[in-house]
């Protein structure tokens, strides 16, 4: 058990290496520089800016450099952008929000979604099923950009207590993680109703039939726990996916999130920035995988052997 | 197997057929409804914007002339069977044309990442071991990061590429400049999602090249003394084509919708060419008053995503019985 622990803390270690080193010198590969936009720039401001955040330097020094400013300084930098902010305070800042929205709307994704994919293998290749699977179709299908304008207009708009875009109240957090919950619920409802299907066509799902276990019973206790594993597997990637922040969503309802970081970093080629959140990004996705393998773990006896 | 019976009437001899893998999968995806109409659906879109938006444009219907006398107008009217724009511009042409660029990007990309995909995953599954291994953790490691960022990446390090190409058609080649710069911005699209999308393909093919790799008939093949590329071209690779034509379909789908998230941010394709995203985008700013002009590119957006799943599904239980849940 530890050492399955260790293994893939080390294995997620390994990857977020190759992410950040891929990252920076992808991003380092991009045409032009931080600085292109900055009005009148001159050759000797532009070499002073360059100077101030080390990027005269080669590029093998940088990337050492940047690695050692984060090992022994836990600092990330400044973000070259948005002059006189540090990167570790823009993700201090966002990430709250993000993980707020984020968490709001898993919850209410994993209680709409599961339920409905338990619904459709009760009831398969019956009305219901195709009912719950035409409905997950269309939270994959009718996608947040369409969704978040017509719930502006017809919910926000009509009713004064809830703004139409913003992050002032409380209940603004409402209708951005309505918006954000249905791709969740789609995919968990379709995962969850897959591995329903293939649970009650074992052989021990009859058995418990023929001693005269009661259908209700024979789900809860018997068939649930192995059903959901394949949405635990897609739930850890996704967690770390969502709690990060989704751009469309943010910009609809202009929510301060991380994912306008992620998009404005690469655009304006704020490196520090990018590798900041790359970084951040990737540790989280190593926990929330190691969390679901966990989890996992807990749930499927088979998987503590070996 | 053919098999020879005695016909009871006339004593003649009657070859039966037997079904091919092929066959078979079809008789069951026709059973299955929803996606017998999912497939109807695909082939009425590209029909409508790779033959008859080129047709329509051809006969002198325009999706870029502009009539300021005529915005908004109403769906079924004189003004064409969708209404107009916001710039009086025939809403119909428009959503076909921003239909054949979605659509262009989605299938372009779909192939680029089956070739990829095969050729990495392939390679990886059948020679396997360590150097198998880390072909594969540096897809781990690719697809740990943020969808966002690598597509922009690429997206970034390809254009100023496509643009000199571009520039090379127009001015050395004498290409007409509306028709180069209308699909040039679309390459570097193309490529970034792409670039993002053959990862999980690779993951895909490998697993199967793998277990096909174990089985006795490629080991058959190897003490025939066959060489490498022969056993992964003519054994492994026809035996992967389910999982893979299933992947492709599915695919697709996925696709329209990377792109129409872009360009709804602005990360895709540009003004003044059009495609389903930027029509969404252009009509959420128009949606307080009118409406046409974002339910129109959204539905056929979201029907086309509709189509292609159902069909992608039905195909999946069609080729594959054993994943199939009945």
């Amino acid at each position: 058990m530890l050492r399955t622990i260790l293994s893939r803390l080390l294995q997620t270690v390994v990857v977020v290496f190759l992410l950040v080193t891929f990252t920076f010198f992808a991003i380092h590969a991009m045409p032009g520089d931080p600085f292109a936009d900055a009005k009148a720039t001159s050759p000797e401001e532009k070499a002073a800016l360059e100077a101030y955040y080390g990027l005269d330097k080669p590029l093998p020094v940088q990337y050492f450099n940047w690695w050692k400013n984060v090992i022994s300084n836990n600092d990330f930098g400044d973000s070259i952008a948005m002059k006189g902010r540090k990167v570790s305070t823009l993700i201090s800042e966002s990430f709250p929000v993000s993980l707020k929205l984020g968490l709001l709307s898993l919850v209410m994704g994993i209680s709409l979604g599961i339920p409905l994919g338990i619904i459709a293998a009760l009831y398969h290749n019956q009305m219901l099923d195709y009912l719950a699977m035409i409905i997950a179709m269309a939270g994959i299908c009718v996608v947040a950009f369409v969704l978040g304008p017509i719930f502006q207009i017809n919910i926000a708009k009509p009713l004064t207590s809830l703004n139409v875009a913003g992050w002032d109240r409380p209940a603004d957090i409402i209708l951005p993680a309505i918006t954000l919950c249905f791709g969740v619920a789609a995919y968990l409802a379709r995962l969850t109703r897959g591995g329903m299907l293939d649970v009650l066509s074992q052989d021990y799902i009859r058995s418990a039939r023929a001693k005269g276990v009661p259908p209700l019973k024979i789900i809860t206790r018997h068939a649930l726990r192995p059903a959901l594993m394949p949405a635990v597997t897609f739930l850890g990637p996704a967690f770390a996916a969502i709690i990060t922040g989704s751009f469309v969503v943010e910009n609809i309802f202009l929510v301060p999130g991380m994912g306008q970081h992620f998009v404005l970093g690469v655009t304006s080629k704020d490196y520090n920035l990018v590798l900041g959140l790359v970084l951040f990004y990737g540790i989280l996705m190593g926990i929330a995988n190691l969390l679901s393998d966990l989890v996992l773990i807990f749930m499927d006896p088979k998987l503590r052997t070996s | 197997m053919n098999t020879s019976v005695q016909s009871p009437q006339n004593g003649v001899k009657v070859i039966e057929k037997g079904t091919s893998l092929w066959a078979d999968a079809f008789v069951r995806l026709k059973k299955n409804r929803l996606s017998m109409l999912g497939g109807i659906i695909v082939i009425a879109i590209l029909f409508a914007c790779f033959i008859l938006g080129p047709v329509l444009g051809w006969l002198g219907f325009s999706a870029t002339e502009q009539d300021l006398t005529n915005r908004f107008a109403n769906p079924l009217s004189d003004n064409g069977l969708f209404g107009t724009d916001q710039l009086g511009r025939d809403l119909l042409m428009r959503v076909l044309e921003g239909g054949q660029i979605s659509l262009l990007v989605a299938i372009m990309a779909t192939v680029m990442t089956v070739t990829i995909g095969i050729i990495y995953g392939g390679i990886a599954g059948y020679i396997g071991g360590r150097l198998g291994n880390v072909m594969m953790r540096i897809v781990d490691g690719l697809l740990a990061m943020p969808f966002l960022i690598i597509v922009i990446l690429f997206r970034e390090l390809i254009s100023g590429h496509v643009d000199e190409m571009a520039r090379f058609l127009i001015d050395s080649w004498g290409w007409s400049t509306d028709l180069v710069l209308r699909y040039s911005n679309l390459v570097p699209l193309t490529f970034a999602i792409a670039g993002f999308g053959w990862l999980t393909m690779g993951r895909i093919v490998r697993t199967a090249a793998a277990s096909l790799t174990k089985q006795e008939f490629v080991e058959a093949a190897r003490s025939l003394g066959l060489s490498h590329a022969r056993i992964l071209f003519r054994h492994i690779l026809p035996n992967m084509l389910g999982p893979v034509i299933i992947y492709a379909t599915l695919t697709i789908p996925s696709f329209i919708l990377y792109e129409a998230t872009l360009s709804f941010i602005g990360l895709g394709i540009e003004p003044p060419n059009s495609s389903w995203g930027t029509l969404i985008k252009e009509g959420a700013n128009y949606l307080e008053t009118e409406t046409t002009v974002l339910l129109i590119p959204a539905v056929l957006f979201s029907l086309t995503l509709f189509a292609f799943n159902f069909l992608g599904d039905g195909l999946r239980d069609a080729l594959d019985p054993k994943a199939s849940k009945d």
